[in-house]
Parts: C-alpha cells; structure tokens; sequence
C-alpha cells in the first residue's frame, strides 16, 4: 500500500493545475494518476490555438498548453503515473489502480482530486434511427484520429451538432480534403463560441442549418446518406421537412458528459444538471476530502478557466489536509465541520446551474469565483444576485448564451456581513 | 467432398456443427457475413424462455424447453454467460387475467417446472418498480437470461476445435443435386457435401425453394430495442414481460446478463431480409411502451438501440426436417422466438436426425468444454497481480466504459475463429459496448487488430466487406 497526501485522478489541464497548486500549497506527496500514455488529456489532440489567452496572454494549440502545465508539474515535482487506470475509489480514499508495469496498486489518499474530464454523448443516446454503418464517429473520436493518427475518416462529411468540437473538426476535415456538406444544430442557436461560428463555418462556406436534425441514417456497411429535418420548439422532427444529404460520414458533436462513474461509486452526490458533482466554495464534494474540478465537475469553454479552477481545487485539498491534521493534534472542535452554516445558490430564472451548489461564508476565502450558464441567449440582459429576497449585484451584460460560460465574483464580507443569510439565487432578466 | 455443409454460422447453424463434430465426419460452415453471429442472432432479447408461449404439441414448446433444460450445463461446458433471473409476465388488468391463466395451463402442458402465479402484493414484493397497476403475474423461477454472442461464439470455436471448417465472406448462390449430395455455388467457389442443413435464418426459405417445389415462406420480422447503461441494471432483476398479442410476446424489459437493461422489441414485419435499422416509429413504440409494465424508468441512461431480424415462418413453428421431395437437406428453418433458448436442443435433434440417417460413428476424442475468454476481473487480486507480471497486456486497460484489457482483445483476436474487425472485438470481448460507445476505445482497438493482424489501420473495418472505417491518409486529395 503506498500513501501520498494528495492523489489527481486525472492528468489533462485540470489534473495538472490542481496537482502544481497542490504542491505549491505546501504538500509534498502528490501524486496524478492518467489513464493515457500521455500527460495532457484531451489538449493532445485540440491541435488548433486559441488556448492559453487568458492564462498566458499568448494564443497557443492544445498540445503547447498541455506541455507548460506539464513542465510545470515536473518542476514542481509532482510524481505520475501513466496507463493507469483507477478501478475503484473507496469512501476512505483507497485507490485501487492497474498498469502493465506494476500490476494492481493500492494507493491510501489524504485527499482526493477528481479530474477524469468528459466523454461526447453517442448517437445511441440521441436515439438516432436508422442503419448502423461504419462512418458514424463522435467528433472527438474523428479528431484523435485525423489529429495524431493523421487518418481522414471520411471525404464527404454531414455534422450533427455545433458545439465547439463540431466546428472545430468541420475546419480540419475540410483542411485535410474533406468535404464538409452542412452542420446541423438541434437548437435555435449554436452551443459554441462565437469566434468558433465565424472561424470555422462563415470562413469556410459551410452551411449552418440551426433547428435541425438527423431523422435516418442510411447505408448498412458504410454510411450512404443522412436525411436531415427541421425540428418545432420541442425539438420534435417537422413531417415534411426532410432533405436528404449523401455522405459518407457523420459526425456528432451533440454534447459532453462528465465521466463520475468513479464518483458515483464512492457516493459522491451528482447535480442532475450538470452531471458533475455538487460542490461547496472549496470544491469539495459530498465525500470528506474529495474534491472536483474541470470538466468532470462541469462542462467548460476555455481551458484557461479549468485551470484558475483546478489551481482552487489544489489549493484547497492542500487546506483541507493541514486543516484534519491540526484538528487531530488539537483538542477536537466543539462544532462539527457539517454543522457550519451552508448557504445554497439556488438558480434563478434564465440560469442553468451554478458551480458552487452552496457556499460556507466562513470558510470562503476573501472573493469566491461562481461559475453558470444561462439557459438561452440574451441580448442586452442583467444578472442579478440575490440575498435571501434582497437584490446584491444588478449587472448589465451585452450578451449571454448557453454555449459560453458566465463567472460573477462574491466577496467573503458580502456573505459575512448579511444577517441571516439562507440562501443566494442567481437569476438572469431581460433589459 | 463434405458429409455435411451447414449455411449459416448462427446460433442456429453452429449448434448443428458442435453437436454434428461429435461425430466421425468432414463437416463445413458456409456464412455470408464475415464472423460468426452476424444476423438475427446478434440482436435479440437474450432471452432463455421457460416454455408457455408456444403452442403446445409444437416444435417451439418442445424444443423451447428441453433448451432451456440444457442450459445450465452448456453453458458450464462451453463457458458462455448464462443468469436464472426468472421471469414475469405482467397481467394490469382484471379482466385479462384469464389470458394469464391460458400461459399458465399451455405451460404446464408444454412441461415448464415450477410456474406460479403470483397476486399483487407478492409482484411488487419481488419487483418493486412493477408498474402499480399490476394485478397479477405469471412467474416462470426457470427462464433466464444469456449473452447471445457468447453462445453463438461458444457453439463455434468449439465446432472449430473439434474439425469443422468455417469459411466467412462466403454466400451461398445455387444449390444443385447431383448424383451424391449436392453442390452449392458460392461467392468463394463451389462445395460438395452429402447433406446440408440449412440454418441461414430469413434466407432459410431462399434455399429451401432452391432444392424443394413445397416452397416456404419467411418473412422478415424486425424487433427494435434500446439499451440502457449498467446505471440501470438493477432497475427490475427478472425479466418482465408484457402478456403476448398477435405479433409476439410484447415489449419487455429484462436485464441482460452484462448488467444493462434491455428495453423492447417492436414486431414489424417487411420483405427487407437486411432491414436492420431502426425507425422513429419504433424506437418510440419501445421506449412508450416498455413503461407500462415498468415504472420509473430511467430513459435518459439510453446509450444505444438496435434491430434484429426474426425468421417468421408462414407455418408459425420451427421448420426441422427434410422436404419431403428432397432428402439429403435438413431445414432448421423459421427459427424466430423462442431460437435463442431452443439452439441446444435443436442442434441436438438435428445431429440426431443426421447421425441415424447417414450412420455417423461417434468420435472417441471429442473435446466436449471449451473456455473462453478470460476477464481478469473474476480474478482475486493476488491471482490478477500473476496474471500481469506473466502477460503485461491484461493490464492496460482499452475499454474504459467495460474495463477491457488489451489481454482480452489479444484472446479474441488468436483465438479459433479469431475476431478481424471491430465488431467482432465487440461481441466477444464487450470493447465498445459500454457508454462512449467505443468513443474512445476505437482508435486504440484498431491500432491492435492493425498490429497482430499485419494490415495497416486503414484497412480495419467495423464489420468487413466495406465497413472500412478509415477513408484515406490526411491530404491525400489536396
């Protein structure tokens, strides 16, 4: 059985800047586990730039930000262990972990740091009817194989779904000699960022054909065809609508799911919404001492926001170690840690969700990041904060959509200072 | 010269030849697709049936039964997955309770063990999420639950391991007598064999009428499902049935013995023998009504849906025996529900038959079990820990949804009838059947089969023929 205080289950961007803070926080025994051959998850294979502006300044492709957080992390001293795949999590942090090398491992955690990022929502869960060719991949899957294996999966291309994957790979094939038909989006409008639209389908031509979606596919051996529809306000396919496009490849973008299947197995309590763990201000779960960030937690936009996220997480997994040894050293604390006062955040009108679910005024540091997304786009809006019944913030924001993420800043006074705070609602409200 | 050629490497087909290779005979397997269990008996309910359905006096009861009576050891003997969950069938209503009791009777006349019927309270005692509006149930403690793969599988590696010949990518085309047996013509070029038993599931009539002027006719019945993820298998723990109409038994939810839940199938009929695509209608038909007898399911854990095949035969029973204008072929024809569970037994019978009728003599070294593949997972930590430091490859995980081993993938590709596509993989190790759905094990499972099987990666397909799943190199048309 080996022991380290802080154990990463993860090493993308998330698991990386949680685990460099870690150290720099003052812990000496932390220790990423990757399931890859490679540090750098999901960036490996994000070969175009964009990554990095905020963090660096510097617009920098997937595998050059990957390659500083790792740097870092080495310098740090930050042990890892790639090929290696966490099997099991229990209530009191033993890891179970298998590798070529080493076989089955037993590793005892102080602290745990969940960063096992998303996987990409299949045609089966869309229930998407039709054949079952070859040429139907997720675009993610599309990407590794184009990106690092420098395979075309197909020449004529129909993609399902304008999230960011799904732009970004509409370009690359297209770069790479395919042809790119059409992207098709469900909703009424796209899920990824605006510089994303513009940079990979108007510079393109590539048709966006919003409120639609794919009703058959056709082709037993390999995809022949897709038959594209419109869809009502339900996202119901209008009879009639149909247009039929022949391809030879479908690509789905239509959506991320965070992997807390690990989670769930030690209890950790989800938020239906998001499907990534409910939080408090430390980014602690509902398991002692486990904490999330990254995409497990929630599905983001930039990368740079994972880390400012992940770096919390790494600082306060390294608080809560000091915190239990100084509690068990000292005479114990007369209140329990559950007892201290939670307030939930609580979504409002327009908003989808918030990272943190509640926050403990006391144990905040002095400002507190919230993370949410809206539930349509706005133009010309306010995000208000409440107080119990009392309106805080009144912001004004030109815009705001689903696809990119919104961050609003609570100072540890504001929380403090309010008598008999229950509860924070954020809500959005048209101008 | 064969003494017998089998079409079809089915369920259906390769019982015939595991049971036939017991025998002192050169027998062969000619099968269009490019692996074993490529047709109806891939995409199914994976049910083992405990017998009241089918008329009684029928082939399908008699078989249905004795298969089911079969089961257990068969399943020791040739190491496929096989779970006694029992199962129900729901009655809501009152006043349909008399249909229930018709399944009871027909099932103890068929000789099914053990059938009860069960009130209200006793159901929801046993089954919690039974929909509330139950009013009583038929309980059969004998039906089960199988993988249908690893049956087909099993049946196969065994008969290959014992002689038999398996030739894929080979489509029969014309059958012809001649003076002893028969030649058929194929997309591979032509066999002769003595006799040929014909398991080709809803082509079974095509070749029928090529050698008989009694003609038969199949029709394609399609059955769609959906899946759903290992979150929900636990949702019911026998599997539930709905009482049977005209079409069939009815959509049912049963947990499969991989620990999903399986939801379906509708019962469509069409003249499209490779109509294997799911529609709207269907895939809504199934996910309404799998909710009747079920409650609170939890349809968002969906993570894929399928089509399967059955051979409905106009004559509504197993088709098992010579035409009578052509002796020397053995129809094991209009094997539609209950198949699955009938396959050992009717491998049996159709040994039987061809055993008497050509005096085959028994093999003294018949290799009667078969292990298959192993999952590291069954095996105590110490024992695992061997296992790794001997073949490091069981512990790289490839499957991360499954936890696959690259192990794993290597056993099923060395392997008699060794996997060489991704589909093949699939059915028998499970790679790619869990939530990403081979989102992220594809790649990696393709640059394995790309590797032992000498090609390059662009040349793995999903299924063979031209399921090609790589295109071309990046700027190759620039």
């Amino acid at each position: 059985m080996e022991n380290y205080e802080i154990v990463v289950i993860g090493g993308g961007p998330a698991g990386l800047a949680a685990a460099i803070a870690a150290k720099q926080n003052g812990m000496e025994k932390v220790l990423i586990l990757e399931r890859d051959r490679e540090l750098g998850g999901i960036l490996n294979q994000c070969i175009h730039n964009g990554f990095g502006l905020h963090t660096f300044k510097e617009e920098l492709t997937g595998p050059e930000y990957a390659e500083r957080f790792i740097h870092l992390a080495q310098q740090a001293g930050v042990e890892y262990r790639l090929n290696t795949m966490v099997m099991d999590i229990s209530p009191d942090k033993k890891i179970t972990a298998l590798n070529r090398a080493e076989g089955l491992l037993e590793i005892q955690a102080e602290a745990v740091i969940l960063a096992m990022g998303c996987r990409e929502r299949s045609r089966g869960a869309l229930n998407i009817p039709g054949y079952r060719p070859a040429g139907i991949f997720s675009a993610g899957t599309a990407q590794r194989l184009v990106n690092m294996e420098g395979y075309l999966p197909g020449r004529e291309v129909v993609i399902l779904g304008s999230g960011d994957i799904g732009l970004i790979m509409a370009r690359r094939m297209t770069l790479e000699g395919a042809n790119v038909k059409v992207v098709a989006e469900l909703m009424p409008y796209s899920g990824g960022l605006k510089r994303n639209i513009v940079q990979c389908l108007d510079d393109f031509d590539i048709p966006l054909k919003l409120s639609h979606t794919v009703v058959d596919i056709k082709g037993k051996e390999r995809v022949e065809g897709v038959t594209l529809a419109q869809v009502d306000e339900k996202g119901r396919p209008v009879p009639g609508t149909e247009e039929e496009y022949s391809c030879d490849t479908l690509l789905l973008s239509v959506g991320l799911i965070p992997e807390n299947e690990l989670s769930r197995e030690m209890g950790v309590e989800l938020n239906p919404v998001t499907s990534g763990p409910q939080v408090n201000e430390s980014l602690e779960t509902s398991v002692d001492g486990v904490f999330a960030c990254g995409n497990v937690l929630h599905v983001h936009d930039l990368v740079d926001f994972v880390s400012e996220e992940a770096e919390a997480a790494g600082r306060h997994a390294a608080d809560y170690i000091r915190k239990k040894r100084k509690d068990q050293t000292e005479v114990k604390r007369t209140e329990a840690l559950s007892e201290i006062e939670q307030v939930p955040l609580l979504t409002g009108a327009g908003v989808r969700y918030t990272v943190p679910s509640f926050i403990r005024p006391e144990q905040m540091e002095d400002s507190l990041k919230v993370r949410f997304r809206v539930g349509k786009v706005y133009r010309n809006c306010y995000v208000n904060v409440y107080f119990n019944e009392e309106q805080i913030i009144h912001k004004k924001r030109l815009y705001a959509a689903p696809g990119e993420m919104e961050e609003l800043t609570l100072k540890k006074e504001q929380l403090t200072e309010f008598p008999g705070l229950k509860k924070i609602t954020i809500s959005m409200e048209e101008a | 010269m064969y003494d017998v050629v089998i079409i079809g490497a089915g369920v259906t087909g390769t019982a015939c030849a595991r049971e036939l290779s017991r025998y002192q005979a050169k027998i062969c397997v000619l099968e269009k697709e490019e692996d074993l269990c490529c047709g109806t008996s891939k995409a199914n309910s994976a049910i083992v049936h405990a017998g009241y359905d089918a008329r009684e006096g029928s082939l399908k009861a008699k078989l249905n039964v004795r298969g089911n009576e079969m089961m257990e050891q068969l399943a020791q003997e040739l190491d496929f997955p096989f779970k006694r969950n029992g199962s129900l069938v729901i009655c809501l209503h009152e006043e349909d309770f008399p249909r229930l009791k018709i399944l009871y009777e027909r099932g103890i006349k068929n000789g099914v063990k053990d059938l009860r019927i069960l009130d209200r309270e006793q159901v929801k005692e046993m089954e919690p999420n039974i929909s509330d509006q139950a009013y009583a149930a038929l309980y059969a403690p004998t039906a089960g639950i199988v993988c249908p793969f690893g049956m087909n599988i099993a049946f196969g590696e065994n008969a290959a391991v014992n002689g038999v010949e398996f030739y894929f990518n080979t489509e029969v085309k014309g059958i012809r007598r001649r003076e002893e047996g028969w030649e058929l013509s194929t997309s591979r070029g032509s066999f002769r064999g003595k006799w040929i038993v014909n398991g080709a599931g809803v082509y079974a009539d095509r070749f029928h009428n090529m050698v008989s002027r009694e003609k038969i006719h199949i029709t394609a019945r399609r059955g769609e499902y959906c899946l759903l993820d290992h979150s929900a298998g636990e949702h019911v723990s026998h599997t539930i049935f709905a009482l049977p109409g005209k079409y069939g038994k009815g959509i049912l939810a049963a947990p499969t013995v991989h620990g999903n839940l399986l939801l379906g199938p509708t019962a469509i009929d069409t003249e499209d023998k490779e109509g294997t695509c799911t529609t709207r209608e269907g895939l809504d038909q199934v996910l309404e009504k799998a909710g009747m007898n079920v409650k609170n399911l939890p349809m968002r854990q969906v993570i894929t849906s399928f089509a399967g095949l059955r051979a409905h035969e106009d004559g509504d029973d197993f088709m098992i025996g010579e035409p009578e204008d052509a002796p020397g072929f053995l129809d094991c024809a209009g094997i539609e529900s209950p198949g699955l569970t009938a396959a050992p037994a009717i491998g049996e019978m159709a040994a039987g038959i061809l055993k008497e009728k050509m005096g085959l003599k028994e093999k003294t070294d018949f290799i009667s079990t078969r292990k298959g593949i192993l999952d590291p997972k069954t095996l105590e930590k110490e024992a695992y820990r061997k296992l790794i430091k001997e073949q490091p490859a069981y512990g790289n995980i490839i499957c991360r949804c499954e936890k696959i081993t690259e192990g794993e993938i290597l056993d099923a590709i060395h392997r008699p009838l060794g996997a060489r596509s991704l589909d093949g993989i699939k059915r028998r190790t499970r790679a790619g059947m869990g939530r990403c759905q081979s989102g992220f094990c594809a790649p990696r499972t393709m640059e394995i089969l790309a590797r032992e099987l000498k090609v390059d990666m662009s040349e793995i397909t999903k299924s063979g023929g031209r399921s090609r799943i790589i295109e071309g190199i990046n700027k190759d048309s620039l």
